[in-house]
């Protein structure tokens, strides 16, 4: 975390609330969908950032989860499949002074608009990219997606999907991500503890969320949520924390990559040790991994988290040294730049 | 020897070589002396979309054609009057312009047996009869250099590579082109490399000794400066004019620009240009496809920012859906379209005018976008402030339709007076325009019918926009089928209103009962062809479409004062097509789709049969 996330957005004295970022429209996802969770997090985390109202935009694709801008007060920009990121981009690079985020879901961020994501996160625009994963197209009515299963059945895979899925926190890391995280809709406390350290990161975030498609993929994340299993399951990741869920750890492979064992059986000092802001990617990415194939524990918190210039900031950068060096544009002198000649 | 000096009016020059032969910098140079003599003058760069195509063969020939004239002229010019070939690739790919009697300066050095295969000649043409229309200079270019060379510390590889240099030089001594510039700009060009810049002045300066001492060329030509409108003038490419339109449209505007682009030809070299510039505030974004540059854009321009996006047709193939997010949405935005041959990759390098109703109609949805076409290379600079203009006026995309000939085509420009350019800037919204204090994102202007522009930053005034139908005043989500209704004719109704100025006609004799009318690059060539029409003695109106959405009020009343209406345009008569349909006007369409700009005498001829038809 580099504490830097929103240095240039305007801070505003008076108090805010929940209230103040609920929009008049009337929220219209289905009822029991993760979305809700996910706004209410959203709209009550929101005021600790202090901001100015005014200068937080939320830029949306298409998909269920894209139509979060409408219920914010704040200005919002509803657009077209998968394109979120390069609006946000241009908006973000032009406006340092605006929090600008993304909302997207699995097939937005990673199917039609794939290209998009993979260049924000490399470029590192200033950017919160919250991405809504329910494992299928919900407002298309339930075909797979490119996060579902292989053999997934679904209306337009009667017989089970082919293709092997992304797994979002890879492709964000293999993608020169600087914060890469991890939270799940159900869990408000991780949720918003993630969005904390999200906003302060300047550079783009991506945060998964694993959310919950009660219509057409109900329970997809249940193991994470059954009180049976959960704390079982789920590896929480905090920096300078071993990487530890109630029964298992995750230690050096003997093949020199990690996987995970019984707490048990092993001593603390063989445990990993989470080191979010190592600048070498490959054991996050390895951490990434450990949910493959079936869900068997997965990683909940920030994989990464590294120190890198914000696009936006290299940019106005090379505009100020442009004037600091030959002075600002003058338009007579550039049309007369060239070789000119005059008839009287 | 004293050499004889004849006087001409005009001449048209092609430089022709392998694409590696520097004869795209041989024809700038030789354009920038003639610019500085004073002469009015046109060109018309045609190479190959290859970078390197295979050394000698026809696919890599590249040249270069200028006109340059003691008046005012139009066009690049339909026929060579003198034919720089570098080797028998060149000599063949334009043998068939070239009229009888025209020079041709051969460099015999590359004649070789291997190299005439490469072509197809069996013998050399430059040994039998063949040739015996034609003046025939025929000069070893290449050992002239290298010899010329001999006491620098270079391999004959590299010594070889400045006989373009000996070529330019020859050529400036027999139109007798002042020199300086060229010295000076090898010497910037070369900065780091002293001896390749020593080199180079060395085989220019040889080759127009050459020039003066050998017998070959027994006579040289003067063609005295043009008399043009007073003023300060510098030569220019459409590209160059667009790029620079688009900064001065964000001084008049004052708004900071945004370009949002994808490499693509014939259009980079825009964004070359304005990545140059970032001291005016503009920041330039070489996005990851064609979609996110034109999403960049639109974005920069929620933000309150002027927001371009540059291309060719399969760019705005590309970029059409967020096109209709900016029309429903109603931000501000350019799109500009450098046409090329198409369909699909086409001829990249290659002008065509083929993207019209692409760019009129190519969206989803009733999709209203205006079209601006420039008619000239310079023209490109007002054409990109007057499509800001309206994209800022009335809160829209709109479509700047300029084209490979244009783009690449240079002209002499009369540097306008910054003081006298269009005020183009209007201000944000900063206050609730609703009766109870509420924001209306969506009630409009009365005049224009414009909605507000208000920026993120603005307090109290947060709304969301999005491509879902949209209530009109409120702007929420509305699937009621009168307000869609009521939006989609808005949204027309405001793109028809857009104050365009009236066609105007030419028509100096005022009884023409025939009349010429073009959009866009062919401006130039309808014009010489007029000229030519009226020089001979024939009667003949033209007019010339800059706006093709909303066409100028007066258009159908025009169109239905003449006899007969031509139109030639470089695709299959796609206005020819729409103003059929709108004006129910019998339009006599000429079109030829070759990837090159119409020739004055075709269509003079053309425009004489129509005259002469009953």
């Amino acid at each position: 975390m580099n504490g830097r996330g929103l240095s240039l957005v305007p801070k505003t004295d008076v108090k805010q609330s929940l209230k103040d970022f609920k929009s008049d429209q009337e929220v219209r996802w289905c009822p029991g969908c993760g979305d809700y969770a996910i706004l209410a997090a959203v709209q009550s985390f929101l005021p600790e950032l202090g901001l100015k109202r005014e200068n937080i935009v939320f830029v949306s694709g298409i998909g269920c989860s894209s139509r979060f801008p409408y219920y914010l007060n704040t200005y919002g920009f509803h657009s077209i499949h998968g394109r979120a990121p390069a609006i946000a981009t241009g908006l973000a690079a032009s406006r340092p002074d605006l929090s600008v985020w993304v909302i997207t879901g699995d097939g937005d961020a990673l199917s039609i608009g794939g290209n998009h994501l993979i260049h924000a996160l490399r470029r590192n625009v200033n950017l919160n990219i919250l991405l809504f994963n329910n494992r299928i197209y919900g407002l298309t009515k339930g075909q797979y997606s490119p996060t579902s299963e292989v053999g997934k059945i679904t209306k337009s895979t009667p017989m089970g999907s082919l293709d092997k899925p992304f797994n979002p926190i890879s492709l964000a890391i293999g993608a020169e991500a600087s914060f890469v995280a991890r939270t799940i809709d159900s869990d408000r406390k991780h949720l918003q503890s993630v969005l904390r350290e999200a906003t302060a990161h300047r550079g783009t975030s991506l945060v998964e969320i694993y959310q919950n498609c009660n219509i057409f993929n109900d329970n997809a994340f249940e193991q994470l949520k059954d009180p049976e299993v959960r704390d079982d399951i789920t590896l929480r990741l905090e920096h300078g924390q071993p990487i530890v869920s109630s029964s298992k750890a995750v230690v050096r492979a003997a093949n020199g990559g990690i996987e995970v064992t019984d707490r048990a059986g092993v001593s603390e000092d063989q445990i990993l040790v989470h080191d979010a802001h190592n600048p070498d990617p490959s054991l996050a990415f390895a951490l990434s991994r450990l949910d493959e194939p079936a869900f068997e524990h997965v990683p909940i918190g920030i994989f990464r988290s590294v120190d890198r210039p914000a696009y936006d900031v290299l940019m106005a950068e090379q505009l100020e040294e442009s004037v600091a060096a030959k002075g600002p544009g003058d338009l007579g002198e550039l049309l007369m730049g060239g070789d000119t000649w005059r008839i009287s | 020897m004293t050499k004889q000096v004849q006087q001409l009016d005009r001449v048209i020059i092609r430089f022709a070589g392998d694409s590696g032969d520097g004869m795209q910098l041989t024809g700038d140079r030789f354009t920038a002396g003639t610019a500085e003599f004073g002469n009015d003058l046109s060109t018309l760069p045609n190479f190959p979309a290859e970078i390197r195509a295979p050394a000698g063969t026809l696919p890599g020939v590249s040249s270069f054609q200028l006109h340059f004239a003691d008046h005012d002229i139009l066009t690049p010019g339909d026929a060579p009057n003198v034919l720089v070939a570098m080797n028998p690739a060149a000599l063949k790919a334009n043998l068939g312009d070239l009229p009888r009697g025209a020079d041709i300066i051969v460099n015999t050095d590359e004649f070789t047996k291997r190299n005439l295969q490469k072509v197809g000649y069996a013998a050399s043409p430059l040994e039998d009869e063949s040739l015996s229309e034609w003046r025939i200079h025929a000069v070893p270019l290449t050992s002239l250099t290298v010899k010329a060379l001999e006491n620098f510390e270079l391999s004959k590889k590299d010594a070889e590579r400045s006989k373009n240099m000996f070529a330019l030089g020859l050529l400036s001594w027999l139109y007798h082109r002042p020199t300086e510039h060229t010295i000076k700009f090898l010497e910037t060009k070369f900065a780091k490399k002293p001896e390749i810049a020593k080199a180079n002045i060395a085989a220019f300066q040889a080759g127009w000794n050459y020039g003066e001492t050998t017998e070959s060329f027994s006579v040289s030509y003067e063609i005295k400066p043009a008399r043009l409108a007073p003023g300060v003038y510098r030569n220019i490419s459409g590209n160059q004019a667009l790029a620079y339109g688009l900064i001065a449209a964000s001084v008049q505007s004052k708004l900071p620009l945004f370009l949002g682009s994808y490499p693509i030809t014939p259009a980079s070299d825009i964004l070359h240009e304005l990545s140059k510039h970032k001291r005016f505030g503009i920041r330039t974004f070489q996005a990851e496809d064609e979609i996110a540059g034109v999403g960049a854009a639109l974005g920069a321009a929620f933000g309150g920012a002027l927001g371009v996006t540059t291309t060719s047709g399969p760019g705005v193939a590309l970029k059409a859906e967020t096109v209709g997010l900016a029309v429903t949405t109603e931000l501000p935005l350019i799109v500009v379209d450098v046409q090329r041959a198409g369909p699909s990759t086409g001829m990249p390098t290659k002008t065509e005018q083929t993207d019209l109703l692409m760019a009129l109609f190519g969206r989803n949805g009733e999709s209203p976008v205006p079209v601006v076409a420039p008619m000239s290379p310079s023209d490109c600079f007002d054409a990109a402030i007057e499509a800001a203009r309206i994209a800022v006026k009335y809160r829209t995309p709109v479509m700047l339709l300029s084209d490979g000939y244009l783009a690449n085509g240079s002209e002499p420009w009369r540097l306008p007076e910054v003081a006298e350019l269009p005020d183009i800037s209007q201000s944000f919204t900063t206050e609730p325009n609703g009766a109870d204090g509420e924001f209306l994102p969506f009630k409009r202007d009365t005049e224009t019918l414009a909605r507000p522009w208000a920026i993120p930053g603005t307090p109290g005034l947060e709304h969301r926009i999005g491509g879902i139908e949209k209530a009109d005043g409120t702007g929420n989500i509305s699937y009621d089928p009168n307000n869609h209704d009521l939006m989609v004719r808005t949204r027309a109704a405001k793109i028809a209103g857009i104050d365009v100025p009236d066609l105007t006609v030419d028509d100096p004799d005022g009884d023409a009962r025939v009349l010429v009318l073009g959009w866009g690059s062919t401006y130039g060539p309808i014009a010489a062809a007029v000229r030519r029409i009226r020089r001979e003695g024939g009667t003949v109106a033209q007019a010339h479409l800059r706006h093709l959405n909303p066409l100028p009020a007066n258009t159908g009343e025009i169109l239905k004062k003449y006899d007969k209406v031509l139109l030639p345009e470089i695709n299959l008569g796609q206005l020819a097509l729409l103003l059929r349909a709108r004006f129910l006007v019998d339009i006599i369409s000429y079109n030829r789709v070759r990837g090159l700009p119409f020739k004055a005498e075709e269509l003079a001829g053309v425009i004489q049969d129509v005259i002469d038809s009953d």
